[in-house]
């Protein structure tokens, strides 16, 4: 898809005068290799993965043959495991949590981009420097404090998918308001101005014009906010304390962190399914994320 | 929160598009104008929210919560002001993650540090008087030469009691409500066939339903009112007998006495029932102890070794892990932003595969492919020869191993900053230096980078500070092993801070010591804290955001 727009040019510098083949060589040509080194780096693992997945046995063998045998052996097995219940905990608790950061945090932002109040720009500090502060490294109270909202609504306690989409959404304003923030002020106000001449009330300029013209930072902070508990461990562990509530990072811990028991085939299976929605998403938004990223988020 | 907004007094139709109806200066959330559908659903999810709220207050008071009745009545009133009240635009957007943030984030910073004063933990987790309960009841024997009496278990919706055959006369009593005398209930030889307000259980119910048969043996009748005369408790649910604490409590003197050696338990101030020889009881309680958590995690002989080495080797790693993968991901832009080489956006794509993986999944697949057997490990078979590399359990591979998999995970990140900051650099400071006559070399390395660290800066420091508590690459990849072999704590060399309080916490199973990992949790949100007032004084300067 890539190579027709970059073509062009590639070929006016490639081509002329043996000077400028010469610096071709020296300038250009090594990069190939090194790329398809780093090409190797980047993604043989991943192959490794996949092949382990349609392998037919249920290790991770040292073959020095990728894709020897292709089998549906452990994809099938997969079925007679919790991971698809797994599979679904974790797209419920991930899915509501990014709707409700993109909720609270786009609300937030607009407040703040397009009101002028008291206790804005206080506002603005204090959350910028509350999100400096992981919310992870207060896990113990985060425990206690579901632990005592148990004995009162159980629906809040420990070992609740709720309890823990709570949780998530704690930090949803401190991470994504400032991203949000950012992006509203591109918008002109203008715009809502003549909407409320032509007679919009706050609600409709909101839901029906502002968040239209923001979609592309809904869209990154969704799939950051997605990513997030979908990859959390330490919480979901703590929070979730019975197998059929567990999610995949909890669960596939499990599976492998066993010397002895580990279960390498169902694991290597459960991995590359697991990872395709969120591969597909990170490859199909990219460029949108490269701006969001820049904008101050970060994984490690 | 009052408004200077004109937007918001300004009047405005509501509801439905049309001319403005509305008296001037009333708010239009209490307006009804033609159809109002907005106002109907702002109703009922109003609604629905008190209810939950009340419930919730409710369910507080019955189970004596206080601190989350009050909590959640000025929640709930709080919402009820900001949607129903003129004065409050701005609050109506940031009332939902205002309230999350509230409870989950400041709330929770708070209490750790509360608890950061406490004892709080394994065999301190209530008060003294709970302790004091635990206690007699933990130390309850069957009275020596004691009669037992026919005994039968009474049910009565969802509570269980027992009733008693002594001296012809039917006693009946349950947890909370001492035995008394029953004249109304029927007996028959020895078995006691019907008590008034009570459902007798029969046998085969008792043997067929375990919960059941669990409450009868931890059912524990008191005989009188006063508690020295012991209780009536039961080991198969036709016998009962006199069981009484060994232990005798003396609320004035603060002391348990042990009735059998004599022993007396004085409490002390630091939650602990204490005797003279230095044995304590079990069953502590929860007191404040104020900075002991701190002073202790550096003095305990089983932490203050693994405390020093752990936090060296947090910096290490947050630190190595950062240089490397920045670095590789900035040689990588720069290598790579060059419009001569075809197939750009594919390699792109391909170079941020490790990124698009799950961090998690891919931790847990580095540990399989970095297993020491050859057989079983894919990088020792395949790039050390079927050598039997110990990878994961020598101290210091770990660490290489644990830098070496984090580089492979964040590469793909700088690759993309930078990449993305690179083409942004402004083309006429460049072409400046072409003209003032700057070799390519001394472009990038005088012009390239200061410009390049304006905007990557902050996000080194985000990405330091996002390591410093990486904990999910750690706990999947190694969890803090090889084990540490001179302390009895279950902390290991590849342990960081994070890691290490939550092995110290024990929320996931074992010794509980809340308030020493809560004291931790606090010396890393300064440490944090720092890192990020850096990260603060850097993003003020630009200005445009705030």
């Amino acid at each position: 898809m890539a190579t027709t727009t970059q073509a062009a040019p590639a070929r006016v510098a490639a081509r002329p005068a043996p000077g400028r083949r010469r610096r071709w060589l020296v300038d250009v040509a090594w990069k190939y290799p090194v790329a398809i080194l780093l090409v190797f780096y980047a993604a043989f693992p991943l192959a490794y993965v996949l092949s382990a997945a349609v392998a037919s046995s249920g290790t991770l063998t040292g073959s020095t043959e990728l894709f020897r045998s292709v089998s549906t052996a452990n994809v099938t097995a997969l079925g007679e495991t919790q991971f698809w219940r797994w599979m679904a905990n974790t797209l419920i608790i991930a899915g509501s949590t990014a709707v409700g950061s993109v909720l609270m945090g786009a609300a937030a932002a607009y407040a703040f981009s397009r009101f002028r109040f008291t206790g804005r720009r206080g506002g603005l500090t204090a959350l910028l420097i509350i999100q400096m502060f992981p919310q992870m490294l207060a896990f113990i109270s985060i425990f206690l404090l579901l632990l005592a909202l148990g004995n009162v609504v159980p629906v809040l306690g420990l070992n609740s998918k709720l309890a823990l989409i709570c949780v998530y959404l704690g930090g949803a304003l401190g991470t994504n308001t400032f991203l949000m923030y950012g992006f509203f002020n591109t918008i002109p106000r203008e715009i809502d101005e003549a909407a409320k001449i032509d007679g919009a009330t706050h609600a409709q300029t909101y839901w029906t014009i502002i968040v239209r013209l923001v979609t592309p930072i809904l869209a990154v902070v969704a799939l950051l906010s997605f990513v997030g508990p979908f990859g959390d461990f330490i919480l979901a562990r703590i929070i979730l304390t019975s197998e059929r509530n567990w999610t995949l990072a909890v669960g596939m811990y499990a599976w492998v962190s066993d010397q002895l028991n580990a279960n390498w085939g169902l694991f290597a299976a459960g991995a590359v399914i697991a990872s395709l929605p969120i591969l597909a998403l990170f490859l199909f938004l990219q460029k949108y994320i490269v701006g969001g990223l820049t904008a101050g988020s970060v994984k490690g | 929160m009052p408004t200077d907004e004109p937007l918001a007094s300004s009047p405005s139709s509501a509801g439905t598009p049309g001319p403005a109806r509305r008296r001037p200066g009333e708010s239009h959330a209490r307006a009804w104008h033609g159809t109002g559908w907005g106002f109907v659903v702002k109703l009922v999810i109003m609604a629905a929210i008190n209810a939950v709220g009340l419930a919730i207050v409710w369910s507080a008071y019955v189970e004596g919560s206080w601190g989350i009745l009050a909590g959640t009545l000025a929640l709930t009133v709080a919402a009820n002001w900001v949607y129903f009240s003129k004065r409050s635009l701005p609050s109506k957007y940031l009332f939902p993650g205002l309230a999350f943030l509230l409870i989950f984030q400041l709330f929770t910073m708070a209490y750790t540090f509360n608890v950061a004063m406490t004892n709080y933990g394994t065999g301190h987790n209530s008060t003294q008087e709970q302790a004091v309960d635990a206690l007699l009841i933990q130390n309850e024997r069957a009275v020596e030469g004691a009669e037992t009496y026919p005994l039968t278990v009474l049910q009565r919706d969802g509570e269980i009691g027992f009733a008693l055959l002594a001296d012809g006369q039917v006693l009946v009593g349950d947890a909370e409500t001492a035995l008394a005398a029953e004249p109304q209930a029927t007996v028959d030889g020895d078995s006691v066939t019907a008590v008034p307000g009570w459902d007798v259980v029969d046998r085969a119910t008792l043997l067929g339903d375990q919960s059941l048969q669990q409450q009868v043996l931890d059912l524990r009748v008191p005989v009188s009112d006063d508690s020295d005369d012991g209780s009536i408790r039961t080991r198969e649910g036709t016998r009962g007998t006199v069981y009484q604490s060994t232990l005798d409590w003396d609320p004035q003197a603060d002391t348990l006495t042990d009735t059998e050696t004599g022993v007396v338990y004085v409490a002390r101030d630091d939650g602990r029932f204490v005797a003279d020889d230095g044995s304590a009881l079990p069953v502590g309680w929860q007191v404040y102890v104020g900075f002991d958590n701190f002073v202790r995690g550096f003095t305990d002989t089983n932490y203050a070794g693994p405390f020093w080495r752990i936090t060296a080797w947090t910096f290490a790693f947050a630190i190595l892990t950062v240089a490397t993968s920045f670095l590789m991901g900035l040689w990588m832009a720069v290598v790579f932003n060059d419009a001569r080489i075809r197939g750009r956006k594919v390699m792109r794509m391909l170079f941020i595969l490790p990124y698009a993986f799950p961090a998690f999944l891919s931790a847990l697949l580095w540990r399989g492919m970095l297993n020491a057997n050859p057989d079983y490990g894919i990088i020792n078979n395949l790039f050390f020869f079927g050598a039997r590399i110990e990878w994961l359990s020598d101290p210091w591979l770990a660490k290489l191993a644990i830098i070496l998999v984090n580089l492979w995970l964040s590469f793909p990140y700088w690759f993309l900053v930078c990449t993305g900051a690179l083409q942004s650099l402004p083309n006429d400071v460049l072409e400046a230096a072409r003209i003032d006559g700057a070799s390519r070399w001394r472009t990038w390395t005088t012009i390239t980078p200061p410009l390049l660290l304006i905007s990557t800066a902050p996000l080194i420091i985000a990405a330091f500070a996002f390591n410093f508590n990486n904990f999910t690459i750690i706990y999947m990849l190694t969890e803090g092993r090889p084990r540490f072999t001179d302390t009895s704590a279950v902390l290991g060399h590849t342990d960081i801070l994070i890691t290490m309080i939550y092995q110290i916490s024990g929320v996931a199973g074992g010794r509980a010591d809340y308030g020493l990992a809560s004291a931790l949790s606090i010396i890393v949100f300064l440490v944090v804290g720092v890192i990020s007032a850096f990260a603060f004084r850097r993003t003020r300067k630009l200005e445009e955001i705030l």
